[in-house]
């Protein structure tokens, strides 16, 4: 193809005035990590640099950045995804056995005093979600985050991490279980 | 006939707390509330689960509202130093 004939083209020269925040929003409403984000979004410039000669001009500069990042984002879930055992939530209900699928008796809900006034908006109320986010696995941090703080579809979520609706709802189960114990035990009951 | 039906409806804690939180996002179905709400009449701990869940979307959705308004971009030293990176590698 000759290269005029190109719909769009790139101008690497621009990429970091033009795109570097643009790419920064993109990654960060996903990892929620600033370093690792300006790591994500270093790679994708560099990969950018690197595979220029194959732009085709379909799409543009933009476009071809963000499917870059994209994948980058994705490595990046697989990543934390296959850091078995290390990376687990903890259980709230047996596994198996006659009792299986029942609460485990110290993980039970427990009675929140005055719930209501506690729900008063707040710095304090803030950290302490911050806090107990952040003691969730990774992977359990990510989606859960996705959901229910950026409020992404689950269509997209399940899109763009390849995986299920049912598995989706596995995460977010677990992640909203410990995070109610995380709740009840350092702001509810705290 | 009633044995069947009534091993449909019966569901463990776990799956309940699971359609609990789906329900959260509005993404629980027509069946799997029938199932819940029933689950709920018998097991107070998962309907206890069921209406703290309530007020934990509500802690949610606040923390939700304040991300919007954050404002998150890369600082210009950032910037400066991506490029003579950039430069470099280019």
């Amino acid at each position: 193809m000759n290269q005029t004939s190109k719909r769009h083209t790139l101008d690497p020269n621009k990429w970091i005035d033009s795109y570097a925040d643009y790419l920064f929003n993109y990654a960060i409403v996903r990892v929620n990590n600033s370093d690792l984000v300006k790591d994500l979004v270093q790679e994708t410039f560099f990969a950018g640099l690197k595979s220029a000669k194959n732009f085709e001009g379909k799409a543009t500069e933009r476009t071809w950045l963000i499917a870059i990042l994209k994948r980058k984002v994705i490595d990046y879930y697989r990543k934390i995804n296959s850091a078995k055992g290390k990376a687990e939530v903890r259980m709230n209900f047996y596994e198996e056995g006659e009792n299986e699928g029942c609460w485990i008796e110290e993980r039970v809900p427990q009675t929140w005093d005055n719930d209501t006034d506690k729900l008063i908006e707040n710095e304090e109320l803030k950290q302490t979600i911050d806090q107990c986010i952040g003691h969730l696995p990774e992977k359990y941090a990510m989606v859960f985050r996705m959901k229910t703080i950026q409020e992404f579809e689950t269509e997209e979520i399940c899109k763009e991490l390849n995986i299920t609706a049912s598995n989706l709802w596995v995460i977010i189960h677990r992640a909203r279980t410990q995070l109610r114990k995380c709740m009840e035990e350092n702001w509810f009951n705290a | 006939m009633r044995n069947i039906m009534f091993k449909k409806i019966m569901i463990t804690c776990d799956e309940a707390t699971t359609i609990c939180d789906k329900g959260q996002y509005g993404e629980a179905s027509f069946l799997e509330k029938i199932k819940l709400n029933f689950h709920f009449l018998l097991c107070k701990f998962c309907a206890k689960y069921g209406k703290q869940n309530k007020t934990m979307t509500a802690v949610f959705k606040m923390k939700a509202g304040s991300c919007k308004e954050e404002i998150r971009c890369l600082s210009i030293e950032d910037k400066e130093l991506l490029k003579r990176k950039m430069q470099e590698v280019g």
